[in-house]
């Protein structure tokens, strides 16, 4: 069974459909790569399933589980991280501060056991920070820990925000424009990173416009024109495919 | 290493001297202005949880110091009849300023920035006109006299200033433990990541709402505190002690001293609370002294405690433009993590 199916899954904005009728499966340990021109509603998927929006029609089932209508945070804790496409890590907070958040779900102590430092927190406390460490050293972070992350520079502020997202032990990360604004070095470690992450055994979908990051290393493809799914395949069958070409370049191209 | 036992010798410093306080400053109104400052320092912890790490604009903060105070009125002093011990009152206090932080939060926590700041403001407004029109209960606007005065085992703590004042360092003390140990734990990091961006934090699986109630309960519990040691020492409450001015002072020590960081905090408490209860008060008898040595009838009228608004007006003017952080800003534990760096081993 897949671990995220999207079933007829819509919906609208006042008249305008932002996802119409979308229905796709994600198999487990598996990168599939969400494209589409700019507006085609790519971010609006990722938020449907991670419970910003309500779904208009449809579905989104998860590990055998509905997710529509429940809150973001619930989400979180089913198991589905995600970052942003506009990068919103917690500012004035530490690096590893930052991850160590990512955690809050998996984490048991209540307001007394913090203020009361109890045995429970601290032991709690000890585990969160010495895995928030061993995050930083896979994204390639441990140096900035203590670091502000709004003083890290852009391309290190999109691994933080796949650290953090990682720290919730998710089954599916959600990766909105990872390689946005990044430069060709940092995007040939990012494949990487995401190819690690797979080999984690944790399941990735990716949005991105950088078609050879795109094509380079997602299993398969799909791709959105105006909220509906106009083609699917592997990397190779999509960049043949007409509609796709006439979607991004206009007809007659 | 060096800056840490740096701190270690500067804390045991403060600690000598703040215990010797009572000997250095023979003054009796002194020792007073300086335990009274100690529920300022306590009230800006409470509001520092609230709006220093959540980032939540609460503005009328003084409601739950006046329902502590008033709590303990209640319970303690002639008024009802009941005479409970001042002990165990700072924790139901604590409680029931804290339940109504729960009651306020509830339905208002959805709102954000100004919306909610109008809310808790006219929350702040409700509370001493209700303490003043149930006159039954509460005596008016002349408050609850008579309110019972602590002992510890068989000392009576009546009106000398000295027990209070070290009451005050003993709970500012805990406060100080209580507080860094939940900054830096899983909720602490739960409302900072709201104040940081409230989305990233859902997305985070943090319950927000729950999280902002806390803070809301957290920050309302120390005002509850406050509000018991206040009612002790000067042994009556009555609404004109909790209006809008208070809120305005202990958010004036917070954005001064630096929101977030209970070290700036402090600061900012003290400075406020020495202005308010000695410095004020006492240039003015300056002033009047000089006035009298000249015969200049003019300086005899002048009354600094009536512009003390007008001061912390400009104090927090000037915080803006030259400090916006102010005085001691939340550091980044710089040393703490490098420390830990080089100990733990590669994971």
């Amino acid at each position: 069974m897949a671990l995220l199916s999207l079933r007829q899954l819509t919906k609208k904005f006042g008249g305008l459909f932002a996802v119409k009728d979308l229905s796709l499966d994600v198999e487990r340990g598996r990168i599939l790569s969400l494209i589409g021109p700019n507006g085609a509603g790519k971010s609006t998927v990722f938020n449907l399933i991670t419970g910003i929006y309500r779904p208009t029609d449809g579905e989104i089932i998860f590990d055998g589980r509905r997710l529509n209508g429940l809150a973001p945070n619930a989400v979180a804790a089913a198991g589905i991280m995600r970052t942003f496409q506009n990068i919103r890590l917690f500012a004035f907070m530490t690096v590893l501060e930052n991850v160590m958040v990512g955690q809050h779900a998996r984490m048991h102590a209540a307001l007394w056991d913090g203020a009361l430092h109890t045995p429970l927190a601290r032991r709690e406390d000890a585990e969160v920070r010495k895995k928030a460490f061993g995050l930083l050293d896979f994204v390639g972070l441990r140096g900035f820990a203590d670091e502000w992350a709004r003083n890290l520079p852009y391309g290190m502020q999109r691994r933080l925000e796949i650290a953090r997202a990682l720290a919730g032990d998710p089954q599916l990360l959600l990766l909105d424009e990872p390689a946005a604004g990044t430069n060709p070095a940092e995007k040939h470690a990012l494949m990487a990173l995401v190819q690690s992450i797979r080999e984690r055994g944790v399941t990735v979908v990716l949005i991105e416009h950088d078609m050879r990051l795109v094509m380079g290393i997602s299993d398969e493809v799909h791709v959105l024109d105006y909220g509906e799914k106009i083609a699917a395949g592997t990397p190779e069958e999509v960049r043949h495919d007409p509609r796709v070409i006439e979607a991004y370049l206009g007809k007659g191209a | 290493m060096k800056s840490k036992s740096f701190g270690r010798g500067a804390l045991l410093l403060l600690a000598i001297v703040l215990f010797a306080m009572p000997w250095l400053d023979k003054n009796s109104s002194h020792i007073s202005a300086y335990a009274d400052t100690g529920y300022i320092v306590l009230l800006a912890f409470g509001l520092n949880i609230i709006v220093g790490y959540t980032g939540l604009l609460a503005l009328g903060f003084a409601a739950f110091f006046a329902i502590g105070a008033y709590t303990y009125g209640f319970l303690a002093s002639p008024q009802l009849g009941i005479h409970l011990n001042f002990w165990p009152m700072l924790l139901v206090s604590a409680a029931v300023s804290a339940l109504f932080g729960l009651i306020l939060g509830a339905p208002t926590l959805r709102l954000r920035g100004d919306y909610l700041a109008i809310v808790t403001l006219g929350f702040g407004e409700i509370v001493p006109q209700v303490f003043q029109n149930l006159d039954k209960w509460t005596g008016g606007p002349d408050g609850i006299a008579g309110i019972d005065q602590p002992h510890l085992f068989h000392y009576a703590f009546g009106f000398n200033p000295v027990p209070y004042y070290y009451l005050y360092i003993a709970i500012i003390a805990l406060s100080v433990w209580l507080l860094n140990n939940l900054r830096n734990s899983r909720l602490g990091r739960a409302w900072m990541a709201i104040r940081e961006d409230e989305l990233a934090a859902q997305h985070m699986g943090i319950n927000t709402t729950t999280a902002k109630l806390s803070a809301f309960s957290m920050g309302a519990a120390f005002a509850g505190v406050a509000g018991v040691l206040f009612a002790a020492k000067l042994s009556t409450v009555s609404p004109g002690g909790f209006d809008f001015n208070t809120s305005v002072m202990i958010l004036a020590a917070i954005v001064l001293g630096g929101m977030g960081n209970l070290a700036g905090v402090a600061l900012g408490a003290v400075i406020i609370g020495l202005l308010n209860f000695l410095i004020l008060p006492q240039s003015s008898n300056w002033i009047h002294g000089i006035g009298e040595q000249l015969h200049v009838s003019s300086l005899l009228n002048i009354d600094l405690n009536a512009y003390r608004f007008m001061i912390y007006g400009l104090i927090l003017v000037f915080v803006m433009l030259f400090r916006p952080e102010g005085l001691i800003p939340s550091a980044t534990r710089r040393a703490e993590l490098h420390a830990e760096l080089d100990e733990e081993p590669a994971v």
